[in-house]
């Protein structure tokens, strides 16, 4: 009896926390196919690194990263540049130093530069803070295959874009089918062959969004490959110690009980 | 331990008898691993070690996370972000801080109902139930404080609209919330004080959990039949029960291993699952989030606070004889507090010489109606507020109170209780079979 409350009560439960979450506006989200969706997906580290270049040639005029370090760069399960590459990379960065308070080259100790100059939104965790997916019938669990779908937002806004345009009070609103209320301040930031990739990757807007959009999951959880290895070492762990112990159990309890007759 | 008689602790001569006289350490730690339970004990019995784990992965997780993070406005935020990145490991510990809170609550929301199900609130177990209750209480607080330390969003507007409650009180509120937040608004102060209060709960906690064991180690466990163990001799009590260790030691931990193994797959594969992605998001004074909502675990009781509106006939009978000082803010604090204080007084407010459901077949049928109720204040808790969602939040929170203040002093009176066994022996052959030895 208390059993079949019970499952009722966990899965009802399960179904209501979500929705909760996915009670934000409706707005359309493109399901792409992100390498690190799943249990097993990881990060592509040469998507990171066209994403990089994406971020560093287009978004980065208006928007800045500045949680970041720019020696993550380096790290493996991330983009994984070769260290003289992120030196290299940082000393295109005038930072003020914090003890001198002169400016100097960045060196990849810096993180990425906060960049509030035009009122954009710093990017550094923009992909774990849009809500992604709530499927399927706002359970939210399709989150485990799908992943979490910020980065499918991102993507959804960059590609999202109508062609129309508004102007209210002065500012310039760009329509845009996935950005919620359907208006968004910034213009299409992408256009075909914007960048120029080095491994010969056709720069569709497309691609480009998609690749940014992938960049920025990282920059917003630069551990998930690590994280994913240990969630799944620590499944398999503990499906072999739950094993153990239900045999154990079953052992011990066949002393005093026999088979279930009612 | 007084209570169900069994074989005690008997020190060697040497330097066992020598400690034994002048600290009895192993006695006690004898007592509680030998405790009698009774054999019948079924799956709705292991919430306790779930949530005992719980409490220590969440102080041992929660002590490093205190030694990496900064509980200051300008750099609450970035020392999470710090933790999530820097910190070896930092983003493990965080995520299972974050979702071990949910998993306590989790456990602890199916522990109150397994009491409310076989009566374990009822004589001679009330102590054991009022302290729960207050644990329950405490982790609220704890859970609510820790929220708001990332210095997200929903962290910021949370914590100021959790506060404005206290601001609800007639007379003292405005100094009550004052105090909470060591100033006008939500600031640094509040900062700094929900860290170092988030801090000490937890020990609170351990310390009343501690009591909660003692308390029901020297009434002895309820069972699914609600029937108390016999207690005339050590034989007559072995028939009943048995020991602690190893039978449920090695059932509870199957059990612990079998949730940790979903809990460790929630936080390896999908650890924003139960988050809220605005408090990724750093907490801005001057940018109101379009919905702010609860953790799942406050959802049922956040409904009751806001199913009582001014336009509630109830609310306003209320707001008219207290000329005023009640008004419709209030009362949904009230109400609020008054769900939680219905259901610690449940051992008084039952009036049934039974215990368990199971012989209890209309309230059964009530308790189910409970359980649904609980998950429905969970759902329209996470609504917005509109006419339907008020409607039925309104019905659901008045059958909250209908079952603890209507149904349970009523059913004791009119409900036939259906045949039970005579002792825990007999339930227990009656659903196995002789050991094959």
């Amino acid at each position: 009896m208390f059993r079949k409350i019970a499952i009722s009560a966990v899965s009802a439960l399960a179904l209501t926390t979500t929705i909760a979450f996915a009670a934000g506006e409706a707005t359309h989200t493109e399901d792409v196919a992100f390498s690190f969706e799943g249990i097993f997906g990881s990060y592509d580290q040469m998507q990171l690194q066209r994403g990089l270049q994406v971020y560093t040639e287009v978004c980065s005029a208006c928007h800045g990263l500045k949680f970041v370090p720019m020696r993550t760069l380096a790290d493996e399960g991330g983009p994984n540049l070769p260290e003289d590459q992120v030196r290299a990379y940082a000393t295109q960065f005038t930072i003020t130093d914090k003890d001198t308070g002169e400016d100097r080259d960045g060196l990849p100790t810096d993180n990425f530069p906060a960049n509030t100059s035009l009122g954009a939104p710093d990017l550094s965790l923009m992909a774990k803070a849009r809500a992604g997916f709530s499927g399927p019938y706002g359970l939210g669990i399709n989150q485990l295959v799908k992943g979490m779908g910020g980065a499918e937002h991102l993507y959804s806004t960059l590609v999202g874009y109508t062609g129309e345009e508004k102007t209210e009070f002065g500012e310039t609103f760009y329509e845009n089918i996935s950005f919620p209320g359907g208006w968004i301040k910034m213009p299409p930031p992408l256009s075909e062959d914007q960048v120029a990739y080095e491994d010969g990757h056709p720069a569709t807007v497309e691609n480009m969004a998609e690749d940014v959009s992938a960049f920025l999951m990282w920059a917003a959880e630069p551990h998930l490959n690590a994280r994913k290895q240990a969630g799944f070492k620590a499944v398999i762990l503990l499906t072999l110690l739950a094993s153990f112990l239900y045999l154990t159990n079953k052992r011990l309890w066949s002393r005093v009980k026999g088979p279930k007759t009612h | 331990m007084a209570g169900i008689p069994h074989d005690h602790y008997e020190p060697k001569p040497g330097f066992q008898t020598w400690l034994h006289k002048r600290l009895p350490i192993v006695s006690i730690a004898y007592d509680t691993l030998m405790l009698p339970t009774p054999k019948n004990l079924n799956w709705m019995w292991i919430w306790g070690i779930v949530l005992t784990f719980c409490l220590v992965m969440q102080i041992v997780t929660g002590i490093v996370l205190a030694m990496h993070y900064t509980p200051h406005v300008d750099m609450a935020f970035k020392s999470v972000e710090h933790i999530m990145r820097d910190v070896n490991g930092g983003y493990m510990l965080r995520y299972l801080h974050a979702n071990g809170a949910s998993l306590f609550f989790f456990a602890v929301y199916l522990h109150i109902f397994r009491g409310l199900y076989y009566g374990s609130y009822k004589a001679p177990r009330e102590v054991t139930w009022i302290i729960g209750m207050v644990i329950f209480l405490l982790m609220m607080a704890t859970g609510f404080m820790g929220y708001v330390l990332p210095w997200g969003q929903m962290s910021f507007w949370g914590a100021t609209v959790i506060t404005g409650l206290f601001g609800a009180i007639p007379g003292v509120g405005d100094s009550i919330q004052t105090l909470l937040l060591g100033g006008p608004a939500v600031d640094n102060a509040t900062l700094n004080r929900f860290f170092s209060l988030h801090y000490l709960l937890p020990f609170v906690i351990l310390g009343l959990v501690v009591v909660h064991i003692w308390a029901f180690h020297t009434t002895g466990n309820n069972n699914p039949t609600g029937i108390e163990v016999r207690r005339g001799s050590k034989e007559e009590a072995e028939k009943d029960t048995l020991p602690f260790w190893p039978y449920f030691v090695i059932k509870d931990l199957f059990a612990l291993a079998v949730i940790l193994l979903i809990f460790f797959a929630v936080v390896g594969f999908m650890p924003n699952y139960l988050g809220h992605p605005d408090n990724y998001i750093e907490a801005n004074p001057l940018a109101t989030p379009a919905h702010i909502v609860p953790e799942w675990y406050f959802l049922p009781f956040y409904a009751i606070l806001r199913a009582f509106t001014a336009d509630v006939w109830v609310v306003q009978l209320v707001q008219f004889v207290t000329f005023g000082i009640v008004d419709a803010k209030f009362f949904g604090v009230l109400a609020m507090f008054a769900a939680i204080a219905v259901m610690a007084m449940a051992p008084w407010l039952d009036t049934s010489s039974i215990r368990s459901a199971r012989y209890r077949p209309k309230l059964k049928a009530w308790f189910v109606l409970l359980v649904i109720d609980f998950v429905v204040l969970m759902w329209v808790g996470s609504q917005p507020a509109n006419e339907l969602n008020a409607w039925i939040s309104l019905i659901a929170s008045a059958y909250w109170f209908a079952y603890f203040l209507v149904i349970l002093p009523l059913m004791g009176v009119f409900e036939k209780a259906s045949p039970m066994p005579a002792t825990i022996e007999e339930d227990f052959k009656s659903h196995y079979a002789e050991p094959a030895e």
